[in-house]
């Protein structure tokens, strides 16, 4: 049965999860081989069962999750059968876990080397001066900046994608057999993400460590596995290597996920550029503090323009929102709305102002009161705006949950934790929508959703504003969502804006740099990329 | 570090600012009072003859204002003024009780705060279990019962047996293991009385934590389960304990009346009781702020080591 050629064989891997007080299965009947040295992608949307199938390679099981039937053997070792101390001493050992949030996965209160140091001194495979030596070499391997120094750090010293890259060379520690990865990069900046992603496959390259890759980005698990398994609410719907699975996927679930960044809508012209604006940015710098975050930005927004901003984290994106919306007043410049000058405090702004700049936000589940009714959470801008009481209020309500596609005798009494994510994204929608304003700010508000949900709010978003005639801000670090969406793109780093203009025009060469080093960053569907991307990027390096 | 050192000098201002406005309030609050010394020395057979002469003796017939800034004056350089029951010096008075009350405090801590963290601990090791709910029950019932009962508790299975002796004498020639040996009874008491609440806060402390992504990483490093807790929860949970730590440590300074009474035990506490009742404002005034001191000083101290315990208050990105 076991052959000793591989290193894990899962088979028939059942786990539930706990849902008051009955047990539902999570994941049905799960197989999974895997040969030494080699890298298998797990990929589906959220509630696929990914990451539980992952940890459960590593016999480990969440609260609230038990792992029911099925065999998991370990380099012939049945980690179901083995005792807890058994299956300890295999875990940061043999089988290591690299965590999708690095930020939150390191111990706030150690060094990273400590903390680097602690599994190979636990397990007993080397002295403490031994690993403080050993991790600066692998932090240089991982090409982490100043390896001799980094590694004496606390977490929040370091960023996001180094911190992705200590985690990884800290789960080399041990040296083990197989690492599981579970959303390395989702986390983490285009740009940042290729580092980490080449960082990733030259060690496990290096050390020949078998991996299991989690991620709902197929791009980026192209670049990764040998091979890919797509999963469906703990189901398996098929495996096969990368290349045959990009090329010619057999399941219309897998070839729907490949189709989702197909979707784009027509441009919407610009009637003449002699209108006013309805919301412009002139010249606007803002400081938390004693930091600046935007330098002189400006930029224009027109009717039934959907104007796309695009940049990394710490580009100053959502700060712009926040000084547009009053929240942060700005130090110098104005924002005019109709060609008229907002006070730049939100206090200040009279009502009709407030209402006509909407805000919809990244995380819909903190930015929906939870112990409010969906009736009220709509209902609420509808009756501080527009005065609208008792039924013609009640009326309005379920008017705008029809708009936003849910119906509104199931929904309207329904709270927040009854709603699915792309659900209470809808919600926030109409809830914008209820205060009848001109201009809507979505602030990364399809990051957090799968993509089919994400481009469902997408298109609806699109519907609302061909009816309505709204002008969209976007704020997004996503390029495939520029590309379905966008009118206008305006481009931002470190506080400043690089390059604004029509979208077509920005997708087409020649580019502003940084423009050019975005969008050469966004991941493809061939497997091949990453390989072609570094390799073009070292001759540029070597031609300067 | 130097920023540490800026927080501590800055908390140190708010502490004087604190105590000034402290001052007010425990001088208004005597000022309020019914009766003066006067009164209550002379008895309800003196003329208001008498009592008036007696009040210009002591300084009583003066507005309650100038008597504020002369007292709050001789306080700033130190001089506490006299008992004006008896006429020695407060100072001396107080001199001779501090330290015996700081002992007592000192003691019970240093027997409360291991207990109380260890069993912290081991209940959040043991979460919901059987283990978990009898600590629980037990530190509870403690905390529950008045102190003068737990007291008499105390001494009826320990000193009716003869073990320790119910009345706490000590004096300032005592050696330390007597003193130790004399004080058991009152500090076990103490320790009674303060430990629930800082198990309990410590094992709050420590299970909201245990859902953190760096708890999961840990396990999945093979850490055994108590390390988990130990070595990765515990430091980080440790600004909400120190906070009830401090407090737990105010209480035992400023609150043990009832402790000091039942063992005869020559504290603060007794002294601020018969001062009150002999309306011996003085005594009462410079008490009070000596707790009040005391409040200001252990809550600054919590404050500058939560900050310490926290890598990043104290080392800038």
């Amino acid at each position: 049965m076991t052959g000793p050629q591989n290193l894990l064989e899962i088979k028939n891997l059942c786990i539930e999860g706990r849902s008051g007080t009955s047990w539902s299965n999570i994941v049905n009947g799960i197989d999974l081989t895997l040969e030494r040295g080699e890298v298998i992608g797990l990929i589906g949307e959220s509630g696929a069962g990914k990451s539980t199938i992952g940890l459960a390679a590593m016999g480990f099981a969440r609260d609230g999750c038990r792992i029911s039937d099925g065999t998991i053997l370990f380099d012939g070792i049945d980690l179901r059968a083995a005792s807890v101390s058994a299956r300890r001493k295999l875990r940061g050992n043999r089988i290591a876990y690299v965590a999708q949030s690095a930020a939150a996965s390191f111990n706030p209160a150690y060094k990273l080397i400590d903390q680097y140091c602690e599994g190979p001194v636990l397990h007993g495979s080397m002295e403490r001066d031994k690993a403080e030596s050993d991790a600066i070499e692998l932090y240089r391997r991982m090409q982490l900046p100043s390896p001799d120094e980094i590694g004496f750090r606390y977490p929040h010293q370091v960023s996001g994608g180094q911190l992705q890259r200590a985690m990884t060379a800290m789960a080399m520690a041990c040296r083990p057999d197989l690492i599981v990865f579970d959303e390395p990069t989702t986390a983490l900046d285009v740009t940042t993400q290729i580092e980490v992603l080449s960082a990733i496959r030259d060690i496990v390259g290096q050390f020949n460590t078998a991996a299991i890759y989690i991620t709902h980005d197929l791009a980026v698990v192209a670049q990764m596995a040998d091979r890919i398994k797509v999963l469906l609410r703990g189901e398996e719907v098929e495996e096969s290597d990368t290349k045959t699975m990009l090329k010619t996927p057999k399941e219309e679930y897998t070839k729907s996920l490949w189709a989702v960044r197909t979707y784009a809508r027509p441009e919407h012209p610009l009637q003449s550029t002699q209108e006013t604006p309805v919301l412009s940015v002139e010249n606007v710098s803002a400081s938390y503090g004693d930091l600046q975050v935007l330098f002189d930005a400006s930029f224009d927004i027109h009717r039934r323009q959907t104007v796309a901003v695009v940049g990394e984290s710490g580009s100053g994106k959502s700060t712009a929102a926040r000084v547009i919306s009053g929240l942060l007043p700005p130090e110098t410049g104005t924002v005019k709305f109709e060609g008229e000058r907002l006070p730049p405090e939100y206090k200040r702004r009279s009502k009709n102002q407030l209402r006509q700049i909407q805000m919809i936000y990244q995380m819909a589940d903190t930015a929906l009161n939870p112990k409010h009714r969906i009736r009220e959470l709509i209902g609420r801008p509808a009756e501080l705006y527009l005065g609208l009481r008792g039924k013609a209020l009640e009326e309005r309500v379920r008017e705008l949950l029809s708009l936003i596609e849910l119906e509104p005798d199931e929904y309207i009494d329904r709270m927040p934790s009854e709603l699915s994510g792309g659900q209470k994204q809808r919600i926030g929608i109409a809830r914008a929508l209820a205060a009848e304003p001109q201009v809507i700010i979505c602030d990364e508000v399809t990051s957090a959703l799968d993509q089919l949900v994400a481009e469902g709010i997408l298109k609806l978003l699109d519907q609302i504003q061909d009816k309505f005639g709204l002008a969209y801000m976007f704020i997004t670090h996503d390029l495939a969502t520029v590309r379905s969406i966008a009118d206008e793109v305006v481009v931002m780093k470190e506080g400043r804006v690089v390059e604004t203009g029509p979208k077509t025009k920005m997708f087409t060469p020649p580019h502003h740099p940084y423009t050019e080093l975005l969008l050469s960053s966004v991941p493809e569907m061939d497997a091949s990329w990453l390989d072609r991307l570094l390799e073009s990027r070292a001759n540029k390096n070597v031609e300067k | 570090m130097g920023s540490v050192w800026k927080m501590v000098a800055h908390r140190l201002g708010l502490g004087l600012l604190t105590m000034f406005v402290i001052s007010i309030l425990i001088f208004g609050a005597i000022e309020l009072l019914p009766g003066d010394l006067a009164e209550e020395i002379l008895g309800q057979s003196a003329t208001p003859e008498t009592v008036a002469a007696f009040r210009k003796e002591i300084g009583l017939d003066k507005p309650p204002v100038t008597r504020y800034v002369e007292w709050l004056g001789n306080v700033v350089q130190g001089n506490l003024g006299r008992s004006l029951a008896n006429g020695r010096e407060i100072s001396e008075l107080i001199g001779s009780r501090l330290p015996n009350t700081l002992f007592l405090a000192l003691y019970a801590t240093v027997l409360a705060v291991p207990i109380a963290l260890t069993l912290g601990i081991l209940a959040a090791l043991y979460r919901n279990t059987l283990f978990d709910r009898l600590i629980n029950i037990t530190t509870l019932t403690s905390i529950s019962f008045p102190e003068f009962f737990l007291a008499y508790l105390l001494i009826f299975f320990l000193a009716q047996t003869g073990l320790f002796p119910s009345m706490s004498n000590i004096g300032p020639k005592m050696g330390l293991s007597g003193k130790i040996y004399n004080t058991f009874l009152p500090a076990l008491t103490l320790t009674f009385v303060v430990t629930a609440h800082m198990m309990r806060m410590t094992r709050a402390a420590i299970v909201n934590l245990l859902a953190s992504p760096y708890i999961e990483m840990a396990k999945l490093k093979g850490v055994s389960p108590l390390w988990v807790i130990v070595r990765h929860a515990l430091p980080n949970a440790f600004a909400p304990i120190i906070n009830v730590v401090a407090l737990n440590l105010a209480y035992l300074i400023t609150g043990v009346v009832v402790v000091e009474v039942v063992f005869v035990y020559p504290g603060l506490g007794q002294l601020m009781v018969d001062s009150v009742s002999k309306r011996d404002i003085t005594v009462v005034q410079a008490v009070s702020l000596i707790f009040a001191c005391a409040y200001i000083l252990l809550n600054l101290t919590a404050d500058v080591l939560s900050t310490l315990s926290n890598p990043r208050l104290i080392h800038k990105r």
